[in-house]
């Protein structure tokens, strides 16, 4: 072993299979790439509104509570299927006021349940966080999560 | 010290430290949370809270790496730094743009990709910092003696600094945003930060084992080539379910069960090089931190992240407790357990004195470890009945949380274990208190050695 396996050899593995793999990585990740613009989040636009949902969801913070589509913190709801668990995916009016009547009565400062701060939004904001939710939900996720519960 | 600019490494950790004591309290407070979950709901929100915790962990790393590399360079290519000034000016960038990033979390402005939620002029501020390290310690290692510790320790920075460039690029479509994302996340924790890791403890163990170059730079390079070979792919196990192709998840499954192997092969290389090494170096704290590094490592990054990077298994537990538990125990092992243990070996050094304080420092190794050992398997345990519960069986996810209370309750007290041993910790590191120097034992050979 100590005679095939020199340091000039496995510094070359290192140096060698990396660069093999970086290739590989980056074949795929155009691939990938691709196969989420035009296939996975294909059914619905990434419209202006869509747009400035996400950017609500990300000037609040709320990943540091949710999870969306499994990733984020645990402390709070999976909110990648919320639409698709609430019943008003398909229906964005619906969305939108159910969203908005729960934003409105947050926090709920009920005794040791977990609390989610009132952030404020106006409706324009909130119209585009239940869009930026819809069109989350829409997107081919590969079947995950395995219930409503998600 | 051999060089007088390896000095600068003293106030890198300085800072590191007091990072490190900022984000366990922070972690303490999100455990209280967890248990009575109205504690200052109004005042600083669970999700701030988080932020404080993961962003100072992510800082104080860095900081430790760039510490270790201001350390070891000097050191490995036989010079001074190219400039001490230079890595002062980096530091100074780091702290303002810290204090920037907690103070603006603490008054609600904040960016909300997970991790990286950093003002943009802080993430900026980060890459100039960045790039000023890079040329400080790319100009000392050209200009003096080459080895394989700085060639990759010296990757390792290179491309993680590279890759930051990531988090300043964002999507609207959230599945882009998602996949560039891990290039960050990702390719920092599972790749590059391991070149770092690997190249740390290499160095320490030549100082404390004195086993021969030849023989630990070969380790070395292996344990860099699986690191890298299982681990560019293993990123695959990231693109399950976030809108990427199906093939994912078979490079994925397949790239990061090979995960383990550079764990392995680390925790191999610690326990052999002690073995086989004839130095008694007088730094015994050092040598429990690096041979508790790599053995938690395996664990916590190896073990705990196999246990649930299958897709038919991670369709599951995606975003459980589990992630949680996985989560804690290998950043612990493989970043914080190293960087204390480079810390340990370095502080007496720095300070010009001998290595005092090692039986405090010992203890609070074994505080800490048990704490964290303790926080994983109740995590774990919550982790395995709510993927029973919310996965499997569709119960609503704030009843299935209601009933893992008990669990909750147990990681605080885990969690108070854990920073005890942190503020112990760096009591014995910055307080030197009197002599307290483990005289070796007089040697005893028994039969069959």
């Amino acid at each position: 072993m100590a005679e095939i396996l020199t340091k000039t050899r496995a510094r070359n593995i290192f140096y060698g299979g990396s660069i093999f793999f970086v290739a590989v990585f980056g074949v795929l990740a155009v691939q990938s790439h691709r196969y989420i613009v035009d296939t996975a989040t294909a059914s619905l636009p990434l419209t202006p509104e869509v747009a400035l949902g996400k950017e609500v969801w990300e000037r609040h913070s709320c990943i540091n509570c949710h999870s969306l589509h499994g990733e984020g913190a645990y402390f709070a709801p999976e909110v990648g299927n919320v639409m698709t668990r609430w019943g008003v995916l398909d229906d964005p009016e619906a969305a939108y006021e159910v969203l908005d009547a729960w934003m409105q009565a947050q926090p709920s400062g009920i005794e040791g349940r977990r609390q989610m701060p009132q952030f404020h939004l106006t409706p324009e904001e909130t119209r585009a966080l239940s869009e930026f939710l819809r069109w989350a939900d829409e997107m081919d996720t590969q079947g995950w999560p395995p219930n409503d519960a998600g | 010290m051999k060089y007088q600019s390896q000095k600068v490494a003293y106030a890198y950790f300085l800072v590191a430290l007091a990072l490190f004591a900022i984000q366990v309290m922070g972690g303490l407070l999100a455990g209280w949370i967890y248990v009575s979950p109205n504690f200052l709901s109004e005042i600083l929100p669970f999700n701030i809270v988080r932020m404080i915790h993961t962003n100072a962990l992510v800082v104080w790393l860095l900081l430790g790496f760039f510490g270790a590399a201001y350390f070891l360079v000097p050191e490995e290519a036989e010079r001074e730094l190219y400039s001490a000034k230079l890595a002062y000016l980096q530091l100074a960038i780091l702290v303002i743009g810290t204090l920037g990033a907690v103070g603006s979390y603490l008054v609600g402005i904040h960016g909300g990709r997970e991790f990286l939620e950093q003002p943009l002029w802080v993430k900026f501020g980060i890459l100039i910092a960045a790039l000023i390290f890079l040329f400080n310690i790319t100009m000392t290692a050209l200009a003096g003696r080459k080895t394989a510790i700085t060639n990759v320790l010296l990757m390792g920075l290179w491309l993680l600094s590279l890759l930051w460039v990531f988090a300043i690029i964002n999507p609207e479509n959230l599945g882009l945003d998602k996949m560039y994302w891990w290039f960050v996340v990702h390719l920092w924790v599972e790749a590059t930060w391991e070149l770092v890791m690997a190249a740390i403890l290499a160095f320490l163990m030549l100082k404390l084992t004195g086993v021969d170059r030849e023989v630990v730079e070969k380790w070395l390079y292996i344990i860099v080539a699986t690191a890298l070979i299982s681990g560019i792919l293993g990123t695959g196990h990231h693109y399950y379910w976030i809108g990427t192709p199906g093939y994912w998840q078979w490079i994925g499954s397949i790239f990061s069960t090979f995960e383990v192997v550079p764990f392995f092969l680390m925790m191999s290389f610690a326990f052999v090089m002690v073995w086989k090494g004839r130095r008694n170096h007088p730094n015994k704290a050092a040598l429990l931190w690096s041979l508790g590094s790599s053995t938690v490592a395996f664990f916590g990054a190896g073990v705990w992240g196999f246990l649930h990077t299958l897709h038919g298994v991670n369709f599951y537990t995606h975003g459980t407790q589990i992630t949680a538990a996985h989560g804690h125990l290998a950043f612990y092992g493989a970043y914080v357990a190293l960087n204390l243990a480079m810390f340990t070996y370095a502080m007496p050094i720095l300070r010009n004195r001998d290595p005092y304080n090692q039986v405090i420092n010992m203890g609070a190794f074994w505080l800490m470890t048990g704490g964290m050992a303790f926080m994983t398997f109740t995590l774990t345990f919550a982790g395995t009945i709510q993927t029973h519960m919310q996965r499997v069986l569709g119960d609503d996810f704030m009843s299935v949380q209601d009933g893992l209370s008990l669990f909750y309750l147990m990681r605080f007290g885990s969690g108070v274990a854990v920073v005890t041993g942190a503020l112990v910790l760096i009591y014995a590191l910055l307080v030197a208190r009197r002599r307290e120097i483990i005289a070796p034992g007089s040697a005893q050979p028994v039969a069959g050695e």
